[in-house]
């Protein structure tokens, strides 16, 4: 019973890897004025290369805020946040378009263009690599299609395709570019349990393969498992380790909410 | 080169955003098309109706044109002194010259007696009038006395004339009361200010027109040497020739005509202001369909900004979409005026056709409507926020 407890939150990976997401003293804050709210409160945390690092917390306690920084949406307020060895505080929106294309991010909702087939929305995401044909971006396209299972569903358009189906293709679309960080909020939110499990393990065994780190922040406790490590938020801050809770097994994630 | 921008294309996404909704694309389209088939045929219908009124000024053979300068149009021709075209004469570089008279004259419609106006020309039957070399032949008739040459293009409010005479009848009718009889028949073709045309000669003229001040004629027609520098003939003429008639080039006479249907009627204003409503009609449309695209996409092109595509790419996307809307929607629009040049010139017998620079002009208005009403939708792409998509 002890082996499939999970240690909870070691901020920092296992020493001596390359570090993909480097937090030191991150806080941020929406509005303005007396609106001014404070989401994220002197983060830190480090993500290494070929980690899979699951942010889970209840909702509203920021964790989506910390996605859209790391993943050089947002511009940083204060605070330290390293991606890929790119300092974004201070970074302009060139910089951040640019790293941006090392970046996978798959959505909540896939986020699928509407007017695209399965194929070419991995496309898109191959059409962001510099200096390889049509051709080899194509084929690129149609190999992450099959290593997602769609080998068969390549001229489908989104909307003939299921919620399983649709994050299939989005995670072959952010793997494309060859990222070497996947952002993933909750991407089992609009799937049943099995499928969701099912995406996350594919997702995790893709991401391994490539050697690329992922951070995924959920809800969802069933793939808990799956992560190298769990960061647990609450209030803009990590529960630190020793604060309470030290570990957690599967039955008390059950408190974790679902959405 | 061109292979290796299709080999290193990406996914043509302003094709694929137009094609997948099909019923937008359309709806675009209509509106594209309809906008330019209205340009084409109110720029169709002026340039028809100037080019109309000058009908008769292309046909002379002349390169240089002597009038009068109180004369403002076909309709107004007023008389000046023979004297001067025969002084024209005494420039090395003049070959020949042909005095004609001009005068809008009733005639009456043989079959139903009803009378309307025509214009009339006499000259001189054995003088070169026309550049179309089978005149000459058709103008030995009128050296007997009251006789005329019928256009046969003229409208049909002047009896079945044509007809008649081909049938083999005497065709004979009357001008400002006096007898005439057709002698043969001409293709000239109407103009604004002419609905039917007669050829005469300047005895018979005189004879229907029994008050021109002896000596006086309305147009000179002046022929140049071959390879003469026309513009320096013409300042020289007009140097050494008294105020009272004004030396034009042929080009210049036919402007003379247009400047007046342009500048004195409102006919310009009026079918430019036709199809700058077409215009407009056209980017509301545009302009609509584009932003609504671009609206109803708004979360995908976030998706694309945060997967690192840069908002120019985004702003090419439009800026394509309009590129393609201009270039689809025109060639319907093109085919389609060709069809109603034909229907008009059928119905009306003005001289409407699709020309090269007609075609350039409406392409290059449809292009301004489609790519300022992409710019405008672009703005819309700045809310296009990546932070918010999460």
């Amino acid at each position: 019973m002890a082996d499939s407890l999970l240690t909870l939150a070691p901020q920092a990976p296992p020493s001596g890897a390359p570090i993909a997401i480097a937090v030191e003293g991150l806080s941020h804050w929406y509005g303005h004025g007396s609106m001014r709210r404070q989401v994220i409160d002197g983060l830190n945390f480090r993500v290494a290369a070929g980690e899979v690092v699951l942010l889970t917390g209840p909702s509203g306690c920021g964790k989506t805020t910390i996605l859209s920084l790391v993943g050089a949406l947002r511009s940083v307020q204060q605070g330290q946040v390293r991606v890929l060895g790119q300092e974004l505080n201070g970074s302009g929106r060139r910089t951040r378009q640019q790293l941006r294309r090392s970046i996978g991010m798959i959505f909540q909702g896939h986020n699928l263009l509407r007017c695209l087939s399965a194929e070419q929305n991995v496309q898109m995401g191959a059409d962001l690599l510099p200096g390889l044909s049509y051709r080899v971006r194509r084929d690129q396209a149609r190999e992450w299609l099959r290593a997602v299972g769609l080998g068969d569903e390549l001229h489908k358009l989104p909307h003939d395709l299921s919620g399983g189906q649709k994050q299939r293709v989005a995670i072959a679309r952010a793997l494309a570019a060859q990222p070497r960080l996947l952002l993933a909020d909750e991407p089992t939110a609009a799937l049943d349990s099995r499928t969701g499990r099912e995406v996350v393990e594919l997702l995790q065994r893709l991401a391994r393969e490539q050697g690329c780190a992922v951070l995924m922040v959920t809800h969802d406790p069933r793939i808990l498992d799956l992560a190298d490590r769990v960061l647990r938020m609450e209030d803009g801050r990590l529960v630190e380790p020793g604060s309470g809770q030290r570990l957690w097994g599967r039955d008390q994630l059950a408190d974790v909410p679902v959405q | 080169m061109l292979r290796g921008w299709w080999g290193s294309r990406r996914i043509p996404l302003a094709w694929l955003l137009l094609t997948r909704q099909p019923v937008r694309l359309a709806v675009a389209l209509a509106g594209i098309s309809f906008a330019g088939i209205l340009m084409f045929m109110q720029f169709g219908f002026r340039d028809g109706l100037f080019d109309a009124s000058v009908t008769i000024h292309k046909l002379f053979d002349a390169d240089l044109v002597l009038i009068s300068p109180r004369s403002s149009s076909s309709v107004s021709m007023a008389g000046f002194p023979r004297r001067r075209l025969v002084q024209t004469l005494a420039d090395p570089e003049v070959t020949g010259v042909t005095p004609v008279h001009w005068s809008l004259l009733l005639w009456r419609n043989p079959q139903t007696r009803a009378t309307r106006s025509i214009l009339t020309l006499g000259f001189e039957p054995t003088d070169p009038l026309f550049t179309d070399p089978g005149l000459a032949a058709k103008a030995r008739v009128l050296s007997e006395r009251g006789r005329v040459l019928f256009d046969e293009l003229s409208r049909p409010e002047f009896g079945p004339v044509a007809q008649w005479f081909k049938q083999g009848r005497t065709v004979e009718s009357e001008i400002s009361g006096k007898r005439i009889r057709v002698g043969g028949l001409v293709s000239l073709g109407t103009s604004f200010g002419a609905d039917g045309n007669l050829l005469t000669s300047s005895e018979t003229f005189l004879q229907l027109m029994p008050n021109t001040p002896p000596g006086s004629i309305e147009v000179g027609l002046v022929r140049l040497r071959r390879g003469a520098d026309v513009a320096a003939v013409q300042a020289r003429l007009r140097r050494e020739l008294p105020s009272d008639v004004q030396v034009l080039t042929k080009a210049g006479f036919i402007a003379f005509e247009q400047d007046y249907w342009r500048s004195s009627t409102s006919i310009g204003f009026i079918f430019s202001l036709g199809a700058a409503m077409g215009f407009v009609v056209g980017c509301v449309i545009v302009y609509q369909i584009l932003y609504s695209d671009v609206s109803d996409h708004l979360p995908e092109y976030a998706t694309l900004m945060a997967m690192g595509y840069r908002l120019t790419h985004l702003l090419g996307v439009v800026a394509r979409e309009g590129l393609l809307l201009a270039i689809l929607g025109y060639i319907p629009a093109f085919a389609a005026g060709q069809g109603l040049y034909l229907v008009v010139r059928n119905a009306t017998n003005l001289p409407v056709a699709m020309d090269t620079s007609r075609a350039t002009l409406v392409f290059s208005l449809i292009l301004v409507m489609c790519m300022g009403s992409a710019a405008l939708a672009m703005r819309r792409l700045g809310d296009a926020d990546p932070a918010e998509i999460f």
